[in-house]
């Protein structure tokens, strides 16, 4: 299979929409979940957008194992070419695990699961104390793995643009060279 | 490599922007984690149980809307001619042992579950109107009354202090003490006491508080009475009443006027307002909360289906803020108790 230099315009255009919206996601649910005033409205937010990513990342994840992906530099170090397999497929556990969580989570605790107007999505679980109590820790613990592995793939990002320059950070960035 | 230094100074930023919004670092306002250690840490807090308002019970009838509510609101509860109701009774400590005599504040929650998949729940107490007006009064209050660990009493500094800053809690702490306690729950009057918008089929909207009117007429009981009366003394009157047949409440709005304090709920709103019966509550089956269907749903009043709206009442989103932590924690509690709430 000819591996292309650059992600295809599909990968790079949901990376970078999703790189928006998991953010916003994380900053959404760490205020909401201290705020006493702006809970509801924020919580209002975070479901649909949730399920959004949800969608998003099941078309990105297809997409990724149906199209060849550009290689990572011949000169990478293994422990660092480990790293950047490692924390990839950590990524999509998470952006694929965290909607699913959320959403099986407001199922346990017997909430609405509430999208937009009146529009609701059916429970996944059935309406457990054993099984919130478990799963509503989750979501946050993963929430801050999540932000861990960001964080880490946007200095590791920044580490091939300025400090190796290598082509990495341009797969991502740019279209197919000419 | 000397870029490194921007790189980790990117990291370092963005790392402490999400712990401040998170409240890791830096000083915060009010949280609703902070409201609830308090709660949790006086009285007789048991694992498991609500945070306040621990004991309860469960009750389960329905509603049934007036043709008056439709014009009133979208809700497909002022509308669906009968809808299934879960609800609780609650006493307002977090003792879910205390004796019912001892109480000054009962508390009645609803859930009904409408045909088109929504959901509202109702959250409404025996005061006609809030302790204070903001939450962080409330907390304040809440704090003033705790024991000072050096005398092993409240400071009463405090407390005198937080009145003349706050002369509603007074005028809370009046009601309490002097205000009437019946001898049922049946014939309680429960209000909610945070304002809320309700949205009608023209797209005209309205700000309304509600109440459950009882049916059943108050039989007010002395002191002594609710001294000597039994510890569960409430839940046994309401299994003799219903054993002869549902009670009835009728739910009432108020609607607001013009410079009616909507974001207050401390303060009343006039008994001259406009008043609308929009449905009756009836209540069929009791039943205690430790395996009711009510002990694992959290009452949070901005579970709201359209038609209805949440006001800009911050007490209202301190309590939704509030009882979400509140659930956390003691589904939390059920959950490695294997279940159960003790």
């Amino acid at each position: 299979m000819n591996r292309p230099r650059h992600f295809n315009l599909l990968a790079r255009l949901l990376h970078w929409a999703m790189a928006l919206a998991i953010f916003s996601m994380l900053f959404i649910g760490a205020a909401m979940v201290v705020s006493l005033r702006y809970r509801d409205a924020l919580l209002a937010l975070h479901r649909p957008l949730g399920i959004a990513i949800l969608l998003l990342a099941i078309v990105r994840l297809i997409n990724r194992l149906a199209r060849p992906v550009p290689p990572l530099p011949v000169d990478l170090p293994p422990i660092q070419k480990f790293a950047a397999h490692a924390s990839h497929w950590l990524l999509y556990g998470l952006m694929l695990a965290m909607p699913l969580i959320g959403w099986a989570m407001l199922s346990a605790g017997g909430y609405p699961i509430t999208m937009f107007g009146g529009v609701h999505l059916p429970a996944i679980l059935p309406h457990s104390p054993v099984i919130y109590g478990w799963l509503r820790p989750l979501h946050g613990v993963l929430a801050y793995l999540l932000f861990l592995t960001i964080l880490g793939h946007l200095g590791a990002a920044l580490f091939h643009a300025w400090v190796r320059r290598d082509e990495v950070f341009a797969q991502m960035a740019e279209g197919e060279p000419k | 490599m000397l870029l490194l230094l921007p790189i980790a100074l990117i990291l370092a930023l963005v790392g402490a922007l999400f712990a401040w919004v998170g409240g890791w670092i830096g000083t915060h306002d009010l949280t609703p984690q902070k409201m609830m250690d308090l709660a949790q840490s006086s009285g007789k807090q048991q694992p498991g149980f609500r945070r306040a308002h621990s004991k309860g019970i469960c009750f389960d009838g329905t509603f049934a809307p007036t043709p008056e509510a439709a014009k009133l609101s979208t809700a497909r509860a002022f509308s669906q001619s009968s809808i299934a109701v879960i609800g609780r009774f609650s006493a307002s400590s977090n003792n879910p042992y205390a004796p019912d005599g001892a109480s000054p504040v009962r508390g009645m929650a609803v859930q009904l579950k409408t045909d088109d998949g929504q959901d509202w729940r109702i959250a409404m107490n025996s005061f006609p109107f809030f302790a204070a007006s903001t939450p962080q009064a409330f907390q304040q209050m809440n704090e003033a009354g705790t024991p000072d660990p050096a005398t092993g009493k409240p400071d009463p500094g405090k407390m005198q202090a937080l009145l003349a800053a706050h002369p509603e809690i007074a005028a809370f702490q009046a009601w309490a003490k002097n205000a009437p306690r019946s001898d049922s729950l049946g014939n309680t009057q429960f209000n909610g006491v945070n304002a809320f918008r309700l949205t009608d089929g023209q797209g005209v909207d309205r700000m309304v508080r509600w109440s459950m009117r009882p049916r059943t007429t108050f039989v007010a009981m002395s002191a002594e009475q609710l001294k000597a009366a039994d510890v569960n003394f409430l839940a046994t009157d309401l299994d003799r009443r219903l054993a002869g047949g549902p009670l009835v409440w009728d739910m009432v709005l108020q609607i607001a006027a013009p410079g009616d304090p909507i974001t207050d709920p401390s303060k009343a709103w006039p008994e001259t307002r406009q008043q609308v019966a929009i449905g009756t509550l009836t209540l069929v089956h009791a039943e205690p909360q430790a395996n009711g269907p009510c002990r694992d749903l959290n009452f949070d009043p901005l579970i709201l289906p359209t038609g209805i709206a949440a006001s800009d009442d911050p007490v209202l989103h301190a309590r939704s803020a509030a009882y979400s932590v509140s659930f956390n924690r003691r589904e939390r509690e059920i959950s490695v108790q294997n279940g159960s709430a003790r």
